[in-house]
């Protein structure tokens, strides 16, 4: 098998290095004559010390030189709808053409958030149900649709952890996060933004939180522990059922990393588990695009007893008409502005019309069922290991090692993602979770034939060999992409950083 | 079972029965639970849940269509309301750009060689954010103005070792709430600077009594909340450095064709909302937060969220893109990164970059202009009717301002009420916001806006004061 994928390589100038003075790519109306007439020139509206005198340093394009611009742009960009995209904890499934159409209708984007409560009847209908069924997916008493991504629900979760310690007199002892070692960079660093040291647990010889290390490190300071489940090897906590118990009797609260809860779609639901708040991601589990890392959405769903705590305003329906209520008088407040992504949520609400109660559950099913189909295959191939109990069915995803490949032939992780590239693939996610070295973290997703996961296996097979046989041209990788391997120590070292074109422009100077 | 209930779901290619069962024999399983024997069986779920039953794209279609058609947009009739999102309009040319699936469908790009499109653009974006504000670096977005606010809280007070940030009296209820829950977890005070009652400007002398050695920045807005533009900017910005406190400032980015750019007052901070650029409304989100500081190792290393940065190949051939000073971010740095922010609003960012492209530096000049002209305008019509009062300050006002009906004694939702009637959408209630203000609105005129809504808005409301 030869790479067959060549990525467009326009070699396309920076943007400030297009176009002609005087060009111009839009025109927007103009105030009428009338009016100019009446109320004079703008130069005399501003005061003298608050008038721009030089014209912002812009490019110049017509309307023509700006959509090649960008359409070349994007040929060298690589989406899911382009080829497979196995990011590990990312859920990259297909995004339905449908929500997007749906998403783009004026009757929602033209729409301010603080008109009248009669005119916005629909869009709040829409709201009212997509957190109910949520809090059924779920298994939660009331969702809020608030947080724009995940770690801004995290942000919200531990902040509801304060609050209701705070609530209890205990905020100034519970001062600790715990968190395993396995899970995302963003569970310790919200913890640490809501105000909380974070205790990191180790796994235990399965990958899963070590009961005994759990239970050593609660205590009369445990605010909660947070949680991915099935954690981020793909495997599935079984013991949640003590350590729900564990920390429920140290007196912390349960907090579900919603990353993974695609395996769990009408399957389970982490509300009965004794989580006390989940959050989704919507650009994950419920097919929003990602839009090149965002906007997503990340509703909260909470136990009955933190429902009082969420932010302001929540939906509500009289039976008659629904309407935005703000008298929450122990709510936490806002985390943003308005009440959420809309127009990714409004996608969210298209996607489980279109997939329905059996349609989901088929696709955790699936999604579970291609992952351990992976595994399978890839625990043949050369050089990777399976690590964390192989024999355990696996969930949503798998985390291989290439430290063997490493070990015998030079070539990395990162080498044999490169290298994917070349074949016209997305990479894994790498080097995550911290506890696997030489990680390559797989999640195919329900949204990908068989016959393309038996070409990714081929892929990964042909990689190994290479890697024994001839490994510079995986070290070298990738080499169809629009660029070579790039030098990314370099855009952060101090001499050569330049993080806009100004600083490009002033550095040149510097360093002719 | 509907159609599209199992088996042959659209989006699912492996749901076809035949394919399900090879890959089933090919792991040695008869049935897929048993990939869920490790979960407990209580928590199994042994019935369907309370969820619609699966429709086809054309009912799903229909159904949101319907939904959606029952709302009434600034497509049915004139809406006078900003105050945070904004009415502006959406170039085509935008709107085929970010549907680009290449773009509109790729992840954060961890694998830069394959993703250089993005990158570009949204060091494109970072760039011309730069030269409208006048500032040096910009972040690749944060979610919206709020949030940014309560970032750049947190970033001054790890830069100065101090716990206190001074804000203006008159600002968003939305930022200051927003605010709250970034910075009091972090045990940050906010203290907010009264406002001079005649022109609405920052008190100078509240600024100087209230600024200390505690005093990790000084924010205002321009325009402010109410539309006013703030002109002591200098002697803000002097009494903050004088501190040795920061000089933060939030824009909007419309504003900055005309107006001069915080760059140029010299900021160290600049926040705001670019959501006016080439981004709709959506009924208040997604938005599109802007982080910007001065060429300065000490802020930079501080800035929370994504930044790409301008690099070459190994081989040195050729520039490329790539995330930069990644060190900083939650995902290396764990509980000690600058923030937890991961997922953005890129998508956004593409969008305004795509906007201020087609724009240019006239294209914005002449957007300022229109707003400008048209929003004083409408305050010129609109004084002309007797009982109302806008703006209330005496200042200058770029595209919102405010109106009062004190003197005509009637309050501010039942002249709302009396317009929607007439289908037109009076502008926001900030009554209960700032109760000193009285019944006070705040209205919004923008380039969409034409001499002939305006003047049918002064019409209505005229007729609403006399009771017609």
């Amino acid at each position: 098998m030869n790479p067959m994928f060549k990525q467009a390589r326009w070699n396309e100038n920076v943007i400030f290095d297009l176009g002609e003075p005087g060009r111009r790519g839009h025109v927007l109306p103009r105030a009428e004559d009338e009016i100019i007439q009446a109320v004079g020139s703008v130069d005399k509206l501003i005061p003298a010390n608050m008038l721009r005198t030089s014209q912002p340093k812009l490019p110049e394009l017509s309307e023509v030189e700006v959509v090649r611009h960008f359409i070349r742009l994007s040929e060298m960009n690589y989406g899911v709808d382009s080829g497979f995209y196995p990011l590990g904890s990312c859920t990259m499934k297909y995004n339905p053409k449908i929500n997007d159409q749906l998403a783009g209708l004026p009757s929602l984007g033209m729409l301010n958030p603080y008109q009248d409560e009669s005119t916005v009847q629909g869009i709040l209908k829409i709201l009212y149900k997509l957190e109910l069924w949520l809090a059924e997916i779920t298994g939660t008493y009331e969702v809020c649709l608030q947080p724009a991504a995940g770690a801004h629900s995290e942000l919200l979760g531990t902040l509801l952890m304060r609050e209701y310690h705070k609530m209890n007199n205990a905020l100034e002892k519970r001062t600790e996060v715990i968190i395993p070692d396995s899970a995302h960079g963003t569970n310790p660093a919200s913890a640490a933004m809501a105000g909380f040291n974070v205790v990191v647990v180790p796994s235990d010889d399965n990958g899963c939180v070590g009961l005994g290390a759990l239970k050593a490190a609660v205590s009369e300071r445990t605010a909660g522990l947070m949680l991915t489940n099935p954690n981020t090897l793909g495997v599935f906590e079984k013991n949640i059922d003590e350590i729900a118990k564990v920390v429920h009797e140290a007196g912390g609260l349960l907090y579900y990393d919603g990353a993974n809860l695609n395996p769990l779609l009408c399957k389970a639901r982490p509300g009965d588990m004794g989580f006390d708040i989940v959050h989704i991601n919507i650009h994950k589990t419920f097919s929003t695009p990602h839009g090149g890392g965002g906007p997503g959405a990340g509703p909260v769903g909470v136990s009955k007893d933190l429902a009082k705590f969420l932010p302001v305003p929540r939906v509500s329906f009289d039976g008659n008409r629904y309407s935005l209520d703000y008298d929450r008088p122990y709510s936490i407040g806002k985390i943003k502005s308005f009440y959420g992504n809309v127009g990714v949520l409004l996608r969210a609400y298209a996607y489980i019309l279109s997939m329905g109660r059996e349609g989901l559950k088929e696709a955790a099913e699936i999604a579970v069922l291609n992952a351990n189909y992976l595994v399978q295959k890839l625990k043949e191939i050369r050089g990777l290991a399976l690590p964390y109990d192989g024999k355990k069915p696996r969930k949503h995803e798998c985390v291989f090692s290439a430290k063997l490949l490493k070990n015998e032939t030079g070539v990395s992780a990162l080498n044999v993602a490169k290298r994917l590239l070349d074949y016209g693939m997305h990479a894994p996610t790498v080097y995550f979770p911290l506890i696997v070295d030489e990680a390559l973290m797989i999640e195919p997703t329900e949204t990908v034939e068989k016959e393309e996961l038996d070409r990714f296996v081929e892929v990964m097979r042909k990689i190994s060999e290479e890697a024994y046989t001839n490994s510079e041209t995986v070290l070298n990788a990738p080499h169809n992409t629009a660029v070579s391997r790039l030098d990314e120590v370099k855009a952060s070292h101090p001499r050569t950083i330049a993080l806009s074109w100004r600083m490009h422009q002033k550095k040149s100077k510097q360093n002719p | 079972m509907r159609l599209l209930g199992k088996h042959n779901h659209p989006y699912i290619p492996n749901s076809q029965p035949e394919v399900k069962e090879a890959m089933m024999r090919e792991i040695g399983i008869k049935s897929i639970d048993e990939l869920y024997a490790d979960v407990p069986e209580k928590y199994r779920l042994k019935k369907l849940l309370n969820l619609p039953e699966a429709l086809s794209e054309f009912e799903v279609k229909k159904h949101v269509e319907s939904l959606l058609s029952k709302n009434k947009t600034c497509e049915d009739m004139p809406v006078f309301l900003g105050a945070g999102c904004w009415p502006h309009y959406v170039p085509a040319v935008v709107k085929e750009i970010v549907q680009r699936s290449e773009l509109l469908t790729s992840y954060t790009p961890y694998q830069p060689e394959i993703s250089q499109g993005m990158l570009q653009a949204l060091f494109e974006y970072q760039s011309m954010i730069c030269e409208l504000t006048s500032m040096d670096v910009a972040n690749c977005s944060m979610y919206d103005w709020a949030s940014a606010l309560g970032e750049a809280a947190r970033m001054a007070t790890r830069i100065k070792g101090r716990n206190e940030i001074l804000i203006p009296h008159i600002i968003s209820p939305e930022r200051t709430a927003t605010l709250k829950s970034y910075t009091e977890p972090a045990g940050i005070s906010v203290k907010q600077i009264s406002f001079n009652k005649e022109n609405g400007q920052i008190n100078l002398e509240d600024l100087k009594r209230k600024i200390s050695e505690k005093t990790a920045a000084v924010y205002i807005e321009n325009p402010s909340y109410l539309g006013f533009i703030e002109t002591q900017v200098q002697e803000i910005r002097a009494e903050a450095h004088a501190h040795n406190a920061l000089f933060i400032v939030g824009i909007d980015p419309v504003s900055l064709g005309v107006l001069k750019p915080p760059g140029e007052y010299d900021a160290d901070v600049v926040i705001g909302e670019a959501q006016p650029l080439g981004n709709a409304m959506n009924f208040g989100g997604p938005l599109l937060g802007i982080m910007a500081c001065r060429d300065d190792t000490s802020l930079i290393r501080q800035m929370p969220g994504r930044i790409i940065g301008l690099t070459t190949t190994q081989q040195g051939d050729q520039n490329g893109f790539c995330m930069a000073l990644q060190t900083r971010e939650q995902h290396i740095r764990r509980e000690k990164a600058t923030s937890n922010i991961c997922s953005n609003e890129a998508l956004c960012a593409v969008a305004s970059t795509v906007y201020m492209a087609l724009l240019g530096p006239k294209g914005f000049q002449e957007l300022g202009e229109t707003i400008m002209t048209r929003a004083n305008y409408a305050m010129r019509v609109l004084s002309r009717i007797e009982g109302i009062v806008t703006p209330v300050f005496k200042s200058a006002h770029f595209k919102e301002f405010t109106v009062n009906f004190d003197k005509a004694g009637l309050n501010v939702k039942e002249v709302n009420e009396k317009l929607l009637r007439n289908c037109v959408h009076g502008g926001k209630d900030v009554s209960k916001e700032f109760p000193e203000l009285g019944q006070t609105s705040l209205y919004c005129v923008t380039e969409i806006h034409s001499k002939e809504e305006i003047e049918r808005l002064a019409d209505t409301l005229e007729g609403v004061l006399r009771g017609r």
